[in-house]
């Protein structure tokens, strides 16, 4: 198993991580060895074994639609990188290119 | 008594109790000790020298005005702790050990610290760990590595490293810590500590910060069973605020008797390979042997894949984390990078302020949940999960609890692992299992390797059952004293 660039790019891209050359090179060539390890899980016959998401039995956890205090919105806020007013501040969003 | 720092909980509890000392003074015994080992170990990222000073105040205080036909005080009250820098404590700094995270404030105490909080403990500040609780040494920290205090040359083991290190050297009696593959436990055995990592869903997770969601525990690290026994019944039982915790009644813990008579003990040889450091086979089988001198019948058990653990692991909590760590956008709380456009601000603020270990992981996340690889990566990890699980319920069918070494070797040295991941995730083997599994597991010292440094045998139960490992282990250290012994650096 052995990833190309591309395809390391293609990950960042999809995780909106932004990498350096060297970062790039060496995530190729660490990422393809873990790659290889795990490919032992390959081996192993599961066409009659379901997955397991949580080990807690499954059960409902809707709780009574009752209104309750909520977190101080100022507290909230107080560790954004900009607001305004009540709200987050970011660049336009809509304007960008596709 | 000469110096107070370096009690256990139990010790310290008792000195408070009796008047022999008051908060006041064992906290300011325990801020003089980190000061003085603080350069040495770097066990803290954050340090709530004047937070303590006044909870201590306050806890004299309500000590003092106290009287007889009152409620009992608090089970806890004035013992000074530290917690873990991946928990949320309302206006202290919780960096999670990340610099996209430098200076957040947190605008709540999540519900295993507020239960403290409310038994009387007295934070001294937040320990180091590794960034977002991703690692096996602490040295994948923003803020620096921490030392271990048995060899400062040596990791403490992580990702749990700071709040071992301070335990282990005497800085506090009793840290927390969180454990999503052996981050307690694992430390614990590198510092010589009692670590509990508990049955997922027993203790609640609200106000810590996601890494592994399914996988994710909050423990403790401590000097005994005994310890770990209080602090457990004080932060464990249902959370209508973390939907994965379970509604069940906690258990009162009975540790008297050293008598396991009737207990069954399993030995997985799965745990017992090629490769693992003699001395550590060594030292767990003599203390299973021991056991059994105690009362408790012993049992070879087959976990037949727990060598699956790895790659499971690697898999499941790296898909996890890829999309726990999404939030981490420059736009509600965290560092921003300034640019021109949104996507650039994602690309740029992720780009730099998480380190090399998280970036790792999300890549690997991303790429095992990405289009046309569900299913062979994440998707067959799931499978395999089930299979691991499975080989816990098939053998505590027959025996109460497994015994395992908690890591292959004691303690290695800083940077030995640092350019191989691979070689570091290997630390993580005998660990791993209890997560993806879900059952409760402690850790204890069981011995000393020929260096000086530590060794930890875990005992892991079923789901719900940490009374029994709490039962064993302190029934262990009633006739030993491996958990007593200090560093000389204190």
């Amino acid at each position: 198993m052995s990833l190309t660039l591309a395809e390391v790019e293609h990950i960042a891209e999809l995780a909106r991580l932004e990498l350096t050359g060297e970062e790039k090179e060496r995530y190729r060539q660490q990422l393809s060895a873990i790659l290889e390890y795990v490919a032992r899980l390959q081996m192993i016959n599961t066409s009659q074994t379901l997955p397991t998401a949580s080990v807690l039995p499954a059960r409902s956890v809707l709780r009574p639609d009752i209104p309750a205090a909520s977190l101080d919105v100022k507290d909230l806020l107080s560790n954004a990188p900009q607001t305004d007013d009540d709200q987050f501040r970011v660049p336009p969003v809509l304007e960008q290119e596709p | 008594m000469s110096d107070l720092a370096g009690m256990g909980v139990r010790q310290s509890l008792a000195a408070l109790k009796d008047g022999e000392c008051s908060s006041l003074e064992l906290t300011r015994a325990c801020l003089e000790r980190i000061d003085r080992l603080e350069p040495k170990l770097h066990a803290f990222i954050t340090r709530t020298s004047e937070l303590a000073l006044q909870m201590a105040f306050e806890a004299d205080q309500r000590r003092h005005k106290w009287r007889d036909n009152q409620p009992p005080l608090p089970p806890l009250l004035g013992l000074p702790i530290a917690v873990k820098d991946v928990l949320a404590l309302k206006g202290v700094r919780c960096t999670c050990g990340s610099k996209i995270l430098e200076n957040f404030i947190p605008p709540y105490t999540g519900t295993a610290v507020q239960r403290m909080l409310d038994a009387g403990a007295v934070v001294v500040g937040k320990t180091n760990t590794d960034e977002f609780a991703m690692g096996s040494s602490t040295e994948n920290s923003g803020y620096g590595a921490t030392h271990n205090p048995w060899d400062l040359e040596r990791v403490p083991g992580g990702s749990s490293g700071g709040s071992a290190a301070a335990v282990a050297s005497g800085m506090v009696p009793a840290a927390l810590g969180t454990d999503t593959g052996g981050s307690v436990r694992q430390p614990a055995s590198f510092c010589g500590l009692t670590g509990l990592k508990p049955t997922y869903g027993r203790v609640s997770r609200y106000g810590l910060v996601a890494y592994g969601s399914s996988l994710d525990s909050l423990g403790m690290l401590v000097h005994s069973a005994e310890d770990a026994a209080l602090l457990f019944s004080v932060m464990a039982g249902y959370d209508p605020l973390d939907a994965t915790s379970m509604d069940l009644p906690v258990p009162e813990i009975h540790l008297d008797g050293g008598d396991l008579k009737g207990l069954r003990i399993g030995v997985p040889q799965e745990y017992f390979i090629e490769g693992i450091q003699p001395e550590v086979e060594l030292a767990v089988r003599q203390a299973i042997e021991l056991l059994q001198v105690l009362g408790a019948d012993v049992k070879a058990v087959s976990l037949p894949h727990t060598e699956y653990a790895l790659p499971v692991y690697y898999l499941i909590a790296p898909a996890e984390a890829s999309a726990n760590l999404a939030r981490y956008d420059g736009v509600r709380f965290g560092l921003r990078q300034p640019a021109d456009s949104m996507l650039d601000i994602f690309f740029k603020s992720r780009g730099k302020g998480f380190g090399a270990e998280v970036k790792r992981r999300i890549m690997l996340g991303t790429y095992a949940l990405s289009a046309g690889y569900y299913d062979a990566y994440y998707g067959q990890a799931q499978k395999v999960r089930t299979l691991i699980k499975a080989d816990f319920e098939h053998a505590f069918q027959s025996v109460d609890v497994v015994a395992a070494p908690v890591a292959p070797s004691t303690a290695f040295r800083l940077g030995e692992h640092t350019d191989d991941p691979l070689a570091m995730y290997l630390e993580d083997v005998f660990t791993l299992p209890a997560n993806l599994a879900g059952v409760p597991g402690l850790a204890f010292p069981v011995g000393f390797d020929s260096n000086g440094l530590p060794v930890g045998m875990q005992l892991m139960g079923a789901h719900f059952r940490e009374d029994l490992l709490f039962r064993m282990a302190h029934a262990y250290q009633q006739v030993t004293g491996w958990h007593l012994r200090r560093p000389e650096l204190v």
